[in-house]
C-alpha cells in the first residue's frame, strides 16, 4: 500500500465517522422531541453532574440506615460498656482496636457502627422537621397568597416576628420550654423553619393566582377549596420539592447543633451532634478520632442535601436559576 | 432618606411588640410557679401570695404583659433566678465578647470570601476558580462546632499556638472600661493584654467566620460573573483599561449588591452560630450566657437573652436595607 491509498483509507473512515456521528445526531433531536416531561427532566437532572454527586451521598446514607443492622460491624450501645477498649484508635494505628475500623469512644463503642445507625437519626430528623415545616408553611403561605388583603397581612406579619429570631435560637427557646429531646428538638425546627416555607409558598400561589387557568376556575363558578387543592397546590409543588430538600440540610445541621448542646438527642443515642460532644474533650489527650468522624458524617449528608437541592432548582425551577 | 428610614423604624415597632409578646409567653408557658421558685419547697401559702401580690403574678395576664412591658422599656429585665442579679447587667458585660467575635468572624468572612469570590469569577474555569469553589461548598455544609473543634486540635492541641478557650490570658492584670476587651487594653495601654486577647479571638473568629466566608465567596462569584458579561466591561476593556482597573475599580462595585444582602442575612446565621462557637470555645458571650440560662431554667434570664439577640437581628437587617440604597441608588425606598 503506498502513502496516497493510506491518506485515502483514512479520509474515507474520517468521512464515514462524520457520517455517523450526523446521523446519530438527527436520531438524537428526534429521540428528544418524543420523550415525555419527565424524561426530559430525568435527563437533564443526569446531565448535572454535582446533582447526581448528591443523589448519590444521600442514597449511600438511606441504604446506611435502612440496613444499619447489617452493615454496623459492632452493637452501638453494648450494655455492659466495654471500658478497657476506651478511646483506642482505628485502622491507621497497629494498637487500634480490632473489628473497630474508626476506633473507639470514652466507652469503647465502635464509632463507626455509631455512625451508622445515626444515619437513621439525622434522615428521620430530616423528614419529620421538613414535613412539619411544610405542613405549617404550606397552610399559611397558601391561606396568604391565595386569600390576601387583612389574611395576608396578619399571616405575614406572624411570619416576620418569627423571622426576627435566628432560626437556631428560636429552637433553643422552644425546646427550653418544652423540654429537651429528639423528639421535642424535631417539633422545635419543623416550626422553626415553617416562615421560610411559608415565604415560598406565598410567592409561588401570588404567581400563579394570576395565571388564565384560575380565572377559567372561577369563570365556571368552582369553589375556592377545589380550586386550591386541584389547581394552585399541584401547580406548586415544585418550589415545595426544591425548598424541602435545602431546608432538610439545614435541618440536620441544626438539629446535631441542638444535639451538641445536650438540648436534642439525648446520651446514649448515637446521634452525630450529641457524639461530637461526648467526646469533644477527649481531643487534648489526643483521641482525635472520636469528634472527627461525626462530624465528617453530618458534611456529607449536609453536602448531599445541598447539591441535590441546588441540582433540583436548576431544573425545576428555571426561574430562580442563578 | 430620612423620611425612608423613619419609614421603616415604624415598620419595626409590630415586629418588635411580636417579639416581646413571644418572649412574654414563654415565661408563661414554661413549667413551674415563678413565686415558688423564688422561695423554694418550703414556703407557706400566705408567703407564695404575698410574693404574687408583690410582682402583679395575681393580675390579669394582660396587665402583667403590661407591667413586664413597660420595665422592659425602662431597661428592666428583672433578675436572674439562680444569681439574683440584674439580668440587664449580665447581659451588659458578655455582650460586648459577642459583638468583638461576631465583628472579627465577619471582616474576616467579607475580607477571604469576597477577595476568593472575585479571583474566583475573574478566572472563571481555572484551577484557583474550581478550588475555591470546592472549598466554599465544603464550608457551607459544615457543622460550626465541628469546625471549632477542628480547628482547636489543630491549632491548639497539636501546634500549641493559640489558646483553647477563654476570652483573655487570667494571669494578665486587666482594667475594664467599655467592656470591650481590644479597645480597653488599646486605652490603657496594657501590651500584654491587647495580645493575649487578640490571640484569644483568632481561632473563635474564624470558626464562626468560614460560614458565611463561603457563602459570600459563592456570591461574589455568581455576581462578579453576571457582571463581568455587561456591556459597559467590553467598553472599559476596549478603551484599553488595564484586567485590574476593570475588576476592581468598575466590576466589583457593581458586583455589590448581592453580597451586602448575603452579609446581612449572615449576620443572623452568624449570632446563631455564636451560640455554638462559644460553647466551644468557652467563650464569656451572650451565646454561652443563653445555653446556661436555658440548661438551669433561668426563664428571666433566657428572655432578657433573646430580646436582646432579636432586636440586634432586626436592627442589622434595617442597616442592610438602607446600605442598599447607598450603593445602589437604583434602588428606590418607597
Amino acid at each position: 500500500m503506498n502513502k496516497w491509498d493510506w491518506i485515502k483509507t483514512k479520509f474515507k473512515k474520517i468521512h464515514s465517522y462524520i457520517k455517523k456521528f450526523s446521523i446519530k445526531r438527527v436520531e438524537h433531536v428526534g429521540a428528544r422531541s418524543r420523550e415525555t416531561k419527565s424524561q426530559e427532566l430525568v435527563r437533564r437532572f443526569l446531565y448535572n453532574k454535582s446533582a447526581v454527586f448528591g443523589l448519590v451521598l444521600i442514597l449511600i446514607l438511606v441504604f446506611m440506615a435502612l440496613f444499619a443492622d447489617f452493615i454496623a460491624p459492632n452493637d452501638p450501645n453494648p450494655s455492659p460498656p466495654e471500658l478497657e477498649n476506651s478511646l483506642k484508635p482505628g485502622f491507621w494505628d497497629e494498637e487500634g482496636a480490632e473489628g473497630k475500623p474508626l476506633g473507639t469512644d470514652m466507652l469503647g463503642r465502635c464509632i463507626l457502627s455509631r455512625i451508622v445507625y445515626g444515619a437513621r437519626i439525622s434522615l428521620s430528623v430530616g423528614f419529620v422537621a421538613v414535613g412539619i415545616a411544610t405542613a405549617l408553611g404550606v397552610t399559611i403561605g397558601v391561606l396568604a397568597g391565595y386569600f390576601g388583603k387583612w389574611v395576608d397581612s396578619i399571616l405575614m406579619r406572624g411570619v416576620d416576628i418569627i423571622f426576627s429570631f435566628p432560626a437556631l435560637l428560636l429552637a433553643i427557646v422552644i425546646v427550653a420550654t418544652i423540654g429537651q429531646g429528639l423528639d421535642k428538638a424535631m417539633i422545635a425546627i419543623g416550626i422553626v423553619y415553617s416562615p421560610q416555607m411559608a415565604r415560598i409558598m406565598r410567592g409561588s400561589v401570588l404567581y400563579i393566582k394570576e395565571m388564565e387557568y384560575i380565572e377559567a376556575q372561577k369563570a365556571i363558578g368552582s369553589s375556592n377549596t377545589r380550586i386550591i387543592f386541584r389547581h394552585v397546590l399541584p401547580n406548586s409543588l415544585s418550589p415545595v420539592i426544591v425548598y424541602g430538600t435545602l431546608l432538610m440540610a439545614s435541618a440536620i445541621l441544626d438539629a446535631a447543633a441542638l444535639g451538641f448542646l445536650g438540648l436534642g438527642a439525648q446520651p446514649p443515642t448515637p446521634e452525630w451532634g450529641a457524639m461530637l460532644s461526648e467526646s469533644r474533650f477527649y481531643i487534648v489527650s489526643g483521641s482525635w478520632w472520636a469528634a472527627t468522624f461525626p462530624g465528617i458524617a453530618i458534611i456529607f449528608a449536609v453536602l448531599g442535601l445541598n447539591l441535590l437541592g441546588d441540582g433540583l432548582r436548576d431544573i425545576l425551577d428555571p426561574r430562580l436559576k442563578t | 432618606m430620612i423620611w425612608y428610614i423613619i419609614k421603616r423604624l415604624l415598620q419595626l415597632a409590630p415586629v418588635i411588640i411580636g417579639v416581646t409578646l413571644i418572649a412574654f409567653s414563654l415565661i408563661h408557658i414554661a413549667p413551674g410557679d415563678p413565686a415558688r421558685t423564688m422561695l423554694g419547697q418550703h414556703a407557706t401559702q400566705k408567703e407564695i401570695n404575698e410574693i404574687r401580690e408583690k410582682y402583679g403574678l395575681d393580675e390579669p395576664i394582660i396587665v402583667q404583659y403590661g407591667l413586664w412591658l413597660s420595665g422592659v422599656v425602662r431597661g428592666d429585665l428583672g433578675r436572674s433566678i439562680i444569681t439574683n442579679d440584674l439580668v440587664i447587667n449580665e447581659i451588659s458585660s458578655r455582650f460586648p465578647n459577642t459583638i468583638e467575635l461576631a465583628v472579627a468572624a465577619m471582616l474576616f468572612a467579607i475580607l477571604i470570601g469576597g477577595f476568593a469570590g472575585i479571583i474566583s469569577a475573574s478566572k472563571q474555569y481555572s484551577v484557583t476558580d474550581y478550588t475555591v469553589m470546592g472549598v466554599a461548598l465544603f464550608g457551607i455544609s459544615m457543622p460550626v462546632f465541628w469546625l471549632g473543634i477542628i480547628l482547636m486540635m489543630i491549632f491548639g492541641v497539636i501546634l500549641g499556638w493559640l489558646p483553647i478557650g477563654g476570652r483573655i490570658d487570667l494571669m494578665i492584670p486587666f482594667q475594664r472600661v467599655t467592656g470591650f476587651m481590644i479597645i480597653d487594653s488599646i486605652i490603657t495601654l496594657n501590651l500584654p493584654a491587647l495580645i493575649s486577647s487578640i490571640k484569644h479571638l483568632i481561632l473563635p473568629a474564624v470558626a464562626l467566620g468560614t460560614i458565611p466566608m463561603a457563602m459570600i465567596a459563592r456570591v461574589t462569584r455568581s455576581s462578579m460573573l453576571e457582571v463581568l458579561r455587561q456591556d459597559f466591561i467590553r467598553t472599559e476593556r476596549a478603551k484599553g483599561l488595564s484586567e485590574r482597573a476593570v475588576i476592581y475599580k468598575h466590576a466589583v462595585r457593581n458586583a455589590m449588591v448581592p453580597v451586602v444582602t448575603v452579609i446581612g442575612l449572615n449576620f443572623g446565621l452568624l449570632l446563631a452560630g455564636a451560640i455554638l462557637t462559644e460553647t466551644v470555645f468557652s467563650w464569656p458571650g451572650l451565646g454561652r450566657l443563653v445555653v446556661e440560662a436555658v440548661y438551669e431554667r433561668d426563664y428571666p434570664l433566657v428572655v432578657g437573652c433573646i430580646l436582646i439577640f432579636a432586636i440586634v437581628f432586626v436592627v442589622v437587617n434595617l442597616i442592610t436595607d438602607i446600605l442598599y440604597t447607598y450603593i445602589d441608588p437604583r434602588i428606590k425606598y418607597e
